[in-house]
């Protein structure tokens, strides 16, 4: 391609008067994308993020042993070296496997988590922001009430209830996350209730769940998503404490808040069974606040100093 | 008339994802004990022109002149420190809106004594009765009231008289005035030019008024510069308005409604390019 | 002056007067709602959830005769409604119910507990702020420089490391390897039988006796952990900071300040700072609450005898009764940080007082 060709097309993506919509969207991605890689530090976000993803996805290429089963009577608590290359922990498993396969619980969590709290969060804040009045009243005390909370010591208490395990944790996470993601939906929605166009497709008949679906929806989505994504890394130091605490995943499973607690044992002498992981979990939440701050940067420019 | 500032070429760039911008392309006039208003739509470069001789460009921000001059101090040339100790004490300025030019949390007295005592060595009794003084210079009525008063308990008008009283205490020579009364009332307006007029003739300072207001400026300044796109397209005496030759000047004084005519409708400003060049 | 600057003097006082009313009065319903929210949260977790709620608070190895007097005890014949009431009422009271593990009744446990987790939470907030307000401020004033970078990474570590993992380090580091600090407790075993405290706050009741080798043995306990809250706390007050003191630099009045001829530092220090103090009041307020909720990982793993070991221990013996009255407890301090910063918030304010 020549240098023209690159130099027409970004004249077209950035061309102050798209001639279709699908111009002018993918010319405002394209300026989206510039900003967002033009910043080192959250393409290094993203990189990692890609990272974490394949990982889970080639776990079982990727690591060299059983994440459950150890070799107890040549391997135990092995320092890092070639076979092992960051050490074995007390039962004589590899830990660079386990924290390989960890990968796919921290996702797990992390994609449950949010599949379940975004859309309550969505739905709670659109309803309450268009209809107003008693209803927007009640929900939102609801909201703030939820907000008022200390998260952990509730999902703890949750979790005391429905009983250790990595699924009642993602469900007291989920219950607990939800609450910001009311505030940004009901303000998105304030801002554009009262716009000419919604007016518009009142007039033309549409239902407000017709409205609320298709018309307000898709509007907050942008703003949700940069906040899920940086609500990503406490999520998983959330799930990360709750395993640590032994509420969590259960054992033998190799979450990594969990591996750090059964190395807490040997920490003085053996320091990497619970180093390892607490490495993992501070890189992966590490990617998710780069990702979550470039993508805000890159979508919302005015917040971008915030 | 001896010249207090002289401003010989000056340019203001500034740079930005597409390029250098220039905001003031070569603008140069002289100043002495006397009242100069500049003239300018918005993005004339008028403002910039402003904080530029009051060295507050922001830092990106590149400035050059073959000569920039207060009282032959070389303002290009003196150090940071030199140029804080002339404003505020010799050049001062006043901005547009009282409601964000006067710090929200500090009282209007201490605001006013902040200035002062920065230029002086005045006791804090003394800079008090000082800036009581100058309050009531202002023609506010209960100066003691209004001493401990914050901005945001005073009406518009009132804080841009605290704002005159907070820029003059300190007894500056020359006095740069930006939109002063722009986002007063109309009403008060007036009162607030009055009161400008007064103190500028009386310490016989000069002033650079800047304001988009032709007729405003004219009938408060012996001078008029007509600044477009960052240069000064027409200089001329107030007095001589009716006779001005540039057209962008002309289109500037046709805008007014006037009410011995039926002026509909009203005619909207020509902009040529060949004047910004 | 003007005839409208009289009359808003005039009306100043009473006007005054009915804002401070509305205010007071959202604050009450705010202050009210959000508790009995807690309570329902708590009652729904206690009650509902659990399929057995008597068992949940004995566990499963009482004999049946206990089972069915603790039934009637709590009151589960009667409809929720009513339930609810008395939970509520007791509550309100400070009853949360006797304790399994230690057999005291919940709020004597919390009683106790609790001066250790404000002890360690105040500290790391100080910390926090003292280094964290100054790292700001810089950091807006220098943007982009090599200190706001630092800054930068600093605080996003602070916003993704697992406090409890650094924990571990830090006494790997600090208490294994260099011996700079004590191991995790409270006190050195000698002392906790010579040394009687008054207050709870180990640091204040040694100072007040001048038992200063008492002090530096507490001091030697105290100062990892809270250096590891001070650090979660730092990122968050840097970084709100920055935003606020960015936000203050760009308006109009800086630039009067600058006309007015003052130096950079007063136009920091003096005028920028003292404008975004009023909200930093809220950063650091809710940054002390989350402090509190931080102890509970960071108290675990360094023995600390505070509400979040309370907690944990009485999770890992299904001690229900605790674990809520502990949740309640945290939740409450949580809740009345978050209003009572709300109102400092409008006192500091000069504009919200007039409104």
């Amino acid at each position: 391609m020549s240098a023209g060709a690159v130099q027409s097309r970004r004249d077209w993506l950035l061309s102050e008067r798209p001639a279709s919509r699908v111009q002018a969207r993918l010319g405002r991605a394209y300026v989206a994308w510039r900003r967002f890689t033009a910043n080192r530090l959250a393409f290094v976000g993203l990189l990692i993020i890609l990272a974490l993803v394949v990982v889970a996805a080639l776990a079982d290429v990727l690591a060299p042993y059983s994440p459950t089963i150890g070799d107890l009577k040549n391997a135990r608590l092995m320092a890092p070296g070639a076979a092992h290359w960051f050490g074995t922990d007390d039962l004589g498993r590899d830990i660079y496997s386990r924290i390989v396969y960890g990968s796919r619980w921290t996702l797990y969590v992390v994609i449950l988590v949010a599949i379940i709290a975004a859309p309550i969060g969505l739905l709670v804040g659109t309803v309450a922001g268009y209809a107003g009045g008693w209803t927007d009243a009640i929900l939102m005390r609801i909201t703030d009430i939820f907000l008022a909370f200390p998260k952990l010591v509730l999902a703890l208490a949750f979790v005391a209830a429905l009983g250790p395990g990595i699924e009642n944790a993602v469900i007291a996470i989920a219950i607990t996350s939800w609450p910001p993601y009311a505030r940004i939906a009901r303000a998105e929605t304030l801002t554009v209730r009262n716009s000419d166009y919604i007016k518009a497709v009142q007039l033309m008949g549409a239902s407000p769940f017709r409205i609320v679906l298709r018309h307000i929806m898709p509007l907050c989505i942008s703003s949700l998503i940069i906040r899920v994504t940086l609500d990503m890394a406490g999520i998983i130091l959330t799930a990360a404490g709750l395993g640590f605490l032994g509420l969590g995943a259960q054992p033998p499973l190799p979450e990594w808040g969990a591996m750090i607690a059964s190395g807490r044992r040997f920490i003085l002498d053996q320091w990497w069974v619970a180093g390892a992981p607490g490495a993992a979990i501070l890189i992966v939440s590490l990617g998710f606040n780069l990702l979550g701050d470039g993508l805000r940067d890159a979508l919302d420019p005015r917040s971008g100093d915030q | 008339m001896s010249t207090l500032l002289d401003v010989q070429d000056l340019r203001v760039t500034f740079p930005t994802r597409i390029g250098l911008v220039e905001a003031v392309r070569g603008v140069s006039f002289s100043l002495g004990r006397e009242r100069l208003g500049i003239v300018g739509e918005s993005g004339s470069g008028k403002s910039q022109t402003g904080r530029a001789i009051m060295g507050l460009t922001p830092p990106q921000a590149r400035i050059s002149a073959t000569k920039l001059t207060f009282d032959g101090i070389d303002l290009l040339a003196a150090s940071p420190r030199e140029r804080r100790a002339l404003r505020g004490n010799r050049i001062a300025m006043i901005l547009q809106d009282p409601k964000y030019s006067l710090d929200p949390v500090m009282s209007i007295g201490r605001q006013i004594v902040e200035t002062l005592r920065t230029h002086e060595k005045v006791s804090k009794a003394q800079a008090r009765e000082r800036a009581l003084a100058m309050l009531e210079a202002v023609q506010i009525r209960d100066p003691k009231r209004v001493f401990d008063l914050h901005p945001h308990e005073v009406s518009g008008g009132m804080g841009q008289r605290a704002m005159i009283a907070m820029m003059l205490i300190a007894g500056p020579e020359m006095m740069i005035a930006d939109e002063p009364t722009s986002a007063l009332d109309v009403t008060v307006q007036l009162e607030v030019l009055g009161i400008l007029d007064r103190l500028v003739s009386q310490r016989g300072m000069g002033l650079i008024f800047i304001s988009h207001d032709l007729r405003l400026v004219s009938s408060f300044c012996d001078r008029v510069l007509v600044m477009y796109a960052g240069k000064v397209v027409e200089q001329l005496k107030a007095s001589e308005l009716s006779q001005a030759q540039h057209p962008y000047t002309r289109g500037l004084l046709n805008c007014m409604p006037r009410i011995d005519a039926d002026r509909h409708p009203l005619p909207v400003l020509d902009r040529k390019p060949e004047w910004a060049a | 002056m003007s005839v409208a600057d009289n009359q808003v003097a005039a009306g100043r006082g009473s006007a005054r007067a009915v804002a401070i009313l509305s205010a007071i009065g959202r604050f009450l319903v705010i202050a009210v709602t959000t508790y009995l929210g807690l309570l329902a949260v708590t009652f729904f977790i206690g009650r509902v959830i659990p399929i057995d709620p008597v068992l949940a608070v004995l566990g499963d190895r009482a004999p049946t005769a206990v089972v069915e007097r603790t039934r009637r005890e709590m009151g589960l014949d009667l409809p929720w409604i009513e339930q609810f009431y008395i939970y509520v009422k007791n509550a309100l009271s400070g009853d949360f119910g006797t304790s399994v593990l230690t057999t005291n009744p919940v709020m004597t446990d919390i009683r106790r507990v609790f001066p250790a987790t404000i002890e360690l939470a105040t500290l790391g907030t100080i910390m926090g702020a003292v280094i964290g307000v100054p790292l700001g401020v810089l950091a807006a004033v220098k943007r982009g420089s090599l200190i706001d970078q630092i800054a930068r990474i600093v605080g996003l570590i602070g916003y993704s490391v697992p406090i409890f993992w650094l924990g571990l380090l830090g006494l790997v580091l600090f208490y294994a390897k260099l011996q700079w600090v004590a191991f995790p407790a409270r006190l050195d075993v000698v002392y906790e039988y010579t040394f009687t405290p008054i207050t709870g706050f180990y640091l204040l009741d040694a100072a007040m006796q001048g038992q200063w080798d008492v002090f530096w043995d507490a001091w030697r306990h105290i100062v990892l952990p809270a250096s590891l809250l001070g650090y979660l706390s730092l990122a968050y007050i840097s970084r709100m900071t920055r935003s606020f003191m960015l936000n203050e630099l760009s308006q109009e009045y800086i630039v009067a300040a600058r006309a007015k001829g003052l130096s950079e530092r007063r136009i920091i220090w003096g005028h920028a700072l003292r404008n975004a103090a009023v909200p930093m009041v809220t950063v650091i307020a809710l940054s002390y609450a989350n402090l509190l909720e931080g102890s509970v990982l960071t108290e675990t793993v360094f023995s600390w005898p505070g509400i979040g070991l309370y907690i944990t221990n009485s999770l890992q013996n299904a001690d229900m009764n605790a674990v809520l009255g502990g949740t309640i407890a945290i939740g409450s301090v949580f809740i009345g940080i978050n209003l009572l910063s709300d109102l400092l918030y409008r006192l500091l304010d000069p504009r919200t007082k007039s409104t």
